[in-house]
């Protein structure tokens, strides 16, 4: 309840004080974050337009149906959904290492931070895994009434409409796809994968700086806060990746 | 909590009274993550499974159930994981205020793609034919266009 009186009584912009209450970086890194949610919002919005535009857009379901060590077995979804939890637990070791750092505990933040880090990790491990397994994909297609074999890249979409009644070794043979679908896909998870790539590596700095005692020094864990807002809106973005490519 | 910080424009911190409350709070947001998420994955499945894809209506609403339900979970990761429910108004003004903006830009550009595709299907029935999943048998397989890219 005091706080809320301060809030309420507090003259906020009557000068000497930070009239939002944070301190410079953190308001840096909000603005910051909101820009870049303009920026993968355009991506999206982008997708979503051409997908309108299509009388035709392939399945997630069907595409994305592979799973590590499984061979040919159709599981729909199974893996990206570990992805996204590898994610989202990601996320919430993060927020134990920020916690951590309110408490000025050097030992917490270093042990929450490495756990966010192997997350970071795995993530894009699964990630690379996927991409390569789409793109080295042989699915048959029927180009010009001869079947090829195509895997998912910018150039080539081998979901289309399948060509009803006609397999090939066992597999439904497709028209090819909308080619817009390669390049968004590989597109926005990429320039994603990128974000979480550069994550990982400010995780991995905030966390030499942490073990050589600089913010000990410094008497605040700033830094892992400022951190952990980029790491947490990794995931936010993940949550509408996963939405758009994977769900609808 | 003490006022730890060297910073003189923070008037009060507003964190979090004790370590227990905290991880309360971090694992119910968790478990609410986690079970939105399976949910979502429920339902996507759904439409999968029951090859619903010929019923336009029931496939929409389970889609506008899967978005809210993303909406749901970008609101916990903002408010709890990122703290914005913590700060004062006005910052959350500032950073909400602007993300409206979305709202215009997604009702239209989706307007726009789809008022794409009726054009095109009205004026260019090429484009239809080539797009639109239709029975073929395997001996007419060979008078099949490739679809062009659109």
């Amino acid at each position: 309840m005091a706080q809320v009186a301060t809030a309420t009584q507090t003259k906020w912009w009557s000068g000497g004080k930070s009239p939002f209450n944070l301190e410079y970086g953190k308001v840096m890194m909000w603005y910051f974050l909101m820009s870049d949610a303009f920026t993968f919002g355009a991506f999206l919005i982008s997708y979503g337009t051409i997908r309108f535009s299509t009388n035709f857009w392939p399945d997630p379901n069907v595409v994305f149906n592979a799973f590590p060590g499984m061979g040919h077995a159709n599981l729909p979804l199974a893996f990206v959904s570990v992805m996204t939890f590898i994610l989202i637990l990601s996320s919430v070791t993060m927020v134990l290492a920020v916690h951590a750092g309110h408490h000025n505990d050097k030992k917490g933040v270093i042990k929450w931070l490495f756990w966010t880090i192997i997350g970071g990790i795995a993530f894009l491990a699964c990630q690379a895994w996927e991409w390569t397994h789409m793109i080295m994909g042989d699915l048959p297609v029927l180009v010009d009434g001869q079947i090829e074999k195509w895997g998912q890249t910018t150039a080539h979409n081998p979901w289309g409409p399948p060509v009803v009644g006609m397999m090939h070794e066992g597999v439904q043979v497709t028209t090819p796809g909308p080619v817009a679908f390669g390049g968004f896909f590989y597109g926005i998870t990429g320039f994603h994968g990128f974000h979480v790539f550069s994550g990982v590596i400010i995780n991995i700095i905030i966390l030499i700086m942490t073990q050589k005692g600089v913010f000990e020094r410094r008497g605040h864990y700033l830094m892992i806060e400022k951190a952990g807002l980029y790491w947490h809106f990794v995931d936010l973005v993940w949550v509408f990746v996963f939405l758009c490519f994977y769900l609808i | 909590m003490e006022q730890s910080s060297e910073y003189q424009e923070i008037t009060y911190h507003p964190e979090h009274g004790s370590t227990d409350d905290f991880k309360k709070k971090v694992k119910r947001t968790t478990i609410i993550l986690s079970v939105i998420t399976l949910i979502e994955l429920g339902l996507g499945l759904t439409i999968y499974a029951m090859n619903l894809s010929h019923s336009h209506f029931v496939v929409l609403l389970i889609k506008g159930i899967i978005v809210i339900l993303t909406l749901a979970k970008a609101f916990y990761i903002v408010a709890v994981f990122m703290h914005l429910g913590d700060e004062i108004r006005n910052m959350i003004m500032t950073i909400v205020v602007p993300l409206m903006l979305f709202i215009w830009f997604i009702a239209a550009f989706l307007w726009d793609g789809s008022s794409w595709k009726n054009y095109r299907n009205t004026f260019d029935p090429s484009f239809k034919e080539r797009t639109t999943v239709q029975p073929v048998t395997s001996d007419t397989t060979t008078i099949i266009k490739p679809t062009t890219r659109d």
